[in-house]
């Protein structure tokens, strides 16, 4: 391709070629008025590949609840949403995946998605202040699986801790279904004051635009066509598809946009993410309805003689295109010039809707920004989708074909060292978690990170969910189960749950099977929201994810990771999830059912994965959230912990361990042992509560309805369930510290 | 006192350092950007945490060549009070104002965690408020091992230049509680004249009240008590 002259005229090969459908082309030609020549087709063909369009998934996605009390901009505004936190600040935040990259390049894959996500918090003038990701793997004892690991967490971290923000929190799993394809989703919140945001918009004719930051190279070309299609065994091919990052230059370009944003210099800033030049482009200006000359030779290449349509489809990373008020030029250029970055004039803002490509003289590309972009004339299809057989199948799953084991310690210490449930330590303690000193879990743990607004009463509580097992054994209570575990752990930690991101990890779209679960997860996801009041602010979607498990291509599990925010009114809500000392007494709250459907205990120690999802009521949920955080209130609980993976013994395993302490249960007679200990059924919650407070503690849980039981106490050290001895909690500390570690050499 | 933090490209714990020395401390504080030649009068330099020039090349070594870097090592020869923190910590040893080097951790990874920390000595500005008990204090470093040669090792310890070593929450200096393979488990020295301070860990990461652990500010009390007194 590289051969190619890119003024003649472009073939439907082409097109297909880079990922267009032939009734694509022909639109494109409609639109034009006539062939596009090959930068024009390049052009197009990232704008309306999947990754820029969303043309598969616009149509659902415009379902989803937007609007919420405190929303400042709403989905699809800006590049990314924007919360009022009160006390005249403003929270944006946002997740992205970076699934194909990381599958073929897991270091710069990762990288250059930590990278990307933090561009798109400090574009719109905000400052980063807290990371989280979420990621998923294959099977551990794979070596392969092994090598995304290491090579993904050293990226997140190579990248992260050198841009000075840290990572407070996230999550990782293992499941075959992600052998080939990885789920690398990183998240990314910044603060700034009300009424300071820049848009990603251009107007005013004659304003000079700039390209600034790092130079244009030949990484990143055709990324965002890359990451709209299948990861297959051929896909090393598109190795130059991914891009490269340097986290000094982003660190750089953070200062200095900054400080940029403090002048009234800027009309409207985008950050260059996937398809690069274009895409920022043709989206700013058809957000300020004008058009646009770029001279394409006046950009700063890393590479000589780099063709047009090559700088027009450079995914090199940090970088922004800036309209510039004119005649304030000097301002820009000295603080780029402060900053040892490039910083250059490109081109200029013009009459009317057409984006035009010069290169030393000629014209290029000539192309109408609105019928590029999503929300204008960009494709937007219907999909087809229809229910697969499995998923009456899985419903027959008895628990009474499940034998309970004899020994339940032994299935408590296989639990604790899962991959799964083991500590992440060796994964968390490669970033930096507490440059900032915002981190208020570091020596507190929480189910959600709690970020300090410093000089306010108030903190930030964030969290990544998605129980992708769940999902797959039902995608619209599996989603809406993963929002309302979010909430919960946002409850948990002191919070009020205000609003999600998304990111939406599929496999083929065409595959009316994996629509059906893309349909279910959005429908899940817009009844939780609604239920919990969090308006989902933007995100993003991937599909196209799937492995080659046993030489047949099988989608990932359908993954649509929830990351929420939620505000700590007082610091003095914040409730951690350790027990704080010998002899308080541990309550239940919610419900145990005989069920151990989709849990790990039945998927991994039985190894069934052919189970639904245990029931689940979106009221009794939020029913149970609003006690909580009225006990919470009261002052009358010293610890929360929201019950997940691996069920009650877990959970109380995790909250004794931090202080290195023990408990003291007794399970319920009505239900199986195993079902007690290891199910994993939603809506249920670990307290603990001191003695003398237990009569107050009572009389607020008996106004409310929920349910709710005493389960035992903490004790010194050791683990005692039923009067039988579990041994002790330094045992289970070395298992729960050291195995992930251990199945990674 | 005034305090100056030093801005290099790339520092990262910058603000930090200010927020403790000015909120939390309630000291008056300037940054320094790496360019200036001016130092405003500061009585007490930081060159605050963070990856200056990316830490490409070796950590610290090209922030070595920052314009500010000529008039902070006068100031120090002036009997100035200098003190870097980790990527502040290599940048002074790079420069010669304190001796040894930082190496990468002997697992070759970035480390971020808690650590304890014992004071060795408490003759000093900055260790003057710490008793014999372990401190809690974050660490976050690729590069943090402590390496010098057998005769410096010998000065740092004939004259009692060590100020912090790695130990675990007794105060027992131990292999498991050296968290990066540092030559005898230092986390921190000082110069010969005892003005120059440079440690790993970093204090003003555990000096706020709200993140539920204020060790690290000793070490400002410290600074405080001498000069108050």
């Amino acid at each position: 391709m590289s051969s190619q002259s890119t003024l003649t005229l472009a073939t439907l090969d082409q097109a297909q070629e880079i990922g267009l459908r032939p009734e694509e082309f022909d639109k494109i030609k409609e639109i034009l008025g006539r062939t596009p020549n090959f930068c024009e087709l390049s052009v197009f063909g990232v704008m309306w590949s999947e990754h820029c369009s969303y043309k598969n998934s616009i149509v659902w996605l415009k379902t989803l609840p937007k609007e919420g009390p405190h929303m400042l901009v709403e989905a699809g505004e800006e590049n990314a949403g924007l919360v009022d936190i009160g006390d005249g600040l403003a929270c944006c935040f946002k997740i992205e995946s970076h699934n194909h990259p990381s599958a073929l390049e897991p270091y710069q894959g990762a990288a250059t998605g930590v990278g990307g996500i933090n561009r798109d918090i400090f574009t719109m003038g905000a400052r980063p202040v807290a990371q989280l990701n979420s990621l998923r793997f294959g099977n551990i004892e794979l070596d392969k699986t092994k090598w995304l690991v290491k090579g993904v967490t050293k990226g997140i971290g190579d990248y992260g801790n050198a841009f000075g923000i840290p990572i407070v929190g996230g999550e990782v799993f293992f499941d075959n279904c992600y052998n080939t394809n990885p789920l690398v989703n990183a998240f990314s919140a910044g603060i700034m004051k009300k009424g300071e945001m820049i848009s990603a918009t251009s107007s005013g004719v004659g304003n000079p635009v700039f390209i600034v930051g790092s130079r244009t190279g030949k990484d990143g070309i055709h990324g965002a066509s890359f990451a709209s299609k299948d990861i297959t065994e051929d896909s090393i091919q598109d190795l130059p598809a991914v891009q490269v990052g340097d986290p000094f230059q982003e660190k750089l370009l953070l200062e200095a946009t900054l400080e940029l944003g403090k002048t009234d210099a800027v009309v409207g800033m985008q950050d260059m993410g996937a398809a690069g030049i274009t895409c920022s482009s043709n989206e700013m200006s058809a957000a300020g309805k004008h058009g646009m000359d770029l001279w394409l030779e006046k950009v700063p290449t890393r590479q000589a003689d780099m063709k047009d349509w090559e700088i027009l489809l450079s995914e090199s990373q940090e970088r922004m295109l800036v309209v510039v008020h004119k005649g304030q030029e000097d301002i820009v250029n000295a603080i780029f010039d402060k900053w040892d970055l490039s910083c250059k004039e490109i081109g200029v803002v013009t009459e009317g809707d057409r984006v035009r490509y010069f290169m030393n003289g000629d014209l290029v590309g000539d192309v109408p920004c609105v019928d590029l972009v999503l929300g204008g004339g960009a494709p937007v299809y219907h999909r087809e989708y229809s229910e697969p057989s499995y998923f009456e199948e899985w419903k027959k799953f008895n628990i009474d074909s499940i034998e309970q084991p004899t020994d339940l310690v032994e299935v408590a210490k296989y639990l604790t060292g899962h991959e799964n449930i083991a500590s992440k330590r060796w994964v968390y303690e490669q970033y930096d978690s507490m440059v900032g000193t915002i981190n208020m879990s570091t020596n507190g743990p929480t189910d959600a990170a709690i970020v300090n607004l410093k000089g306010t009463d108030k903190a930030l509580a964030m969290t990544v969910d998605c129980n992708a097992r769940m999902v797959n054994a039902n995608p619209e209570e599996g989603t809406a189960m993963a929002v309302a575990e979010a909430a919960r752990n946002i409850v948990c930690s002191g919070g009020v749950p205000s609003a999600i991101t998304n990111c939406l990890n599929f496999g083929n779209p065409y595959n009316p099977e994996v629509y059906w679960q893309f349909v279910g997860a959005i429908k899940g996801m817009s009844k939780a929201c609604l239920k919990f009041k969090t308006p989902v602010t933007g995100g993003n979607v991937s599909f196209y994810n799937q492995s080659s498990v046993g030489g047949t291509e099988v989608p990932v599990f359908p993954t649509p990771t929830i990351g929420m925010l939620g505000i700590v009114e007082d610091k003095k809500h914040i409730t951690s999830l350790d027990f704080k000392g010998k002899s308080d007494l541990i309550y239940m709250l919610g419900t145990s059912e005989n069920n151990i459907s989709s849990s790990e205990y039945l998927a991994s120690y039985h190894g069934l994965k052919e189970s639904p999802v245990p029931n689940f009521d979106l009221d009794a949920e939020s029913e149970l959230q609003s006690q909580l955080t009225t006990l919470i209130r009261s002052g009358v609980i010293e610890s929360a912990h929201d019950i997940a993976d691996g069920g009650v013994f877990i959970t109380l395993l995790e909250s004794a361990l931090v202080n290195n302490l023990g408990f003291d249960i007794t399970t319920s007679s009505e239900i199986r042992e195993d079902a007690f200990l290891f199910g994993e059924g939603p809506s249920r919650i670990i307290v603990s509560v001191r003695e003398v407070k237990e009569d107050r503690f009572l009389d607020l849980l008996k106004e409310s309805k929920i349910p709710f039981s005493l389960l035992g106490h903490v004790s010194k050290g050791d683990i005692r369930i039923d009067d039988k001895s579990f041994g002790d909690i330094e045992e289970y500390r070395k298992i729960y510290t050291n195995s992930l570690e251990s199945k990674l050499k | 006192m005034k305090f100056g933090v030093v801005v290099f490209p790339g520092s990262n714990c910058d603000m930090d350092m200010v927020y403790v020395l000015e909120s939390i401390m309630k000291q008056e504080v300037v940054k320094l950007w790496h360019k200036d030649t001016n130092l405003q009068n500061c009585d007490f330099i930081i060159l605050p945490g963070g990856f200056s020039f990316g830490d490409y090349l070796r950590s610290g070594a090209i922030a070595n060549y920052s314009p500010i870097m000529e008039k902070l090592v006068e100031h120090a020869n002036n009997g100035g009070y200098v003190m870097g923190i980790c990527n502040g910590f290599q940048i002074l040893c790079e420069s010669g104002l304190l001796p040894g080097a930082l190496l990468h951790n002997t697992n070759h990874k970035f480390i971020c965690k808690n650590i304890h920390l014992t004071a060795i000595t408490k003759n000093t500005l900055v260790t003057n408020q710490y008793s014999d008990n372990a401190v809690k204090i974050p660490i976050a470093h690729g590069e943090g091992r402590y390496h010098a040669d057998e005769e410096t090792l010998q000065e740092l310890i004939t004259n009692e230049q060590i100020l912090f070593k790695y130990s675990d929450e007794n105060g027992n200096i131990t292999e498991e509680a050296n968290p990066n393979g540092s030559l005898l488990n230092i986390a921190g020295v000082c110069n010969k004249n005892r003005n120059v301070f440079g440690m790993m860990p970093h204090p003003e990461r555990a000096a706020d009240a709200e993140l539920n652990n204020a060790d690290g500010k000793i070490l400002f009390d410290s600074i405080l008590n001498i000069v108050l007194s």
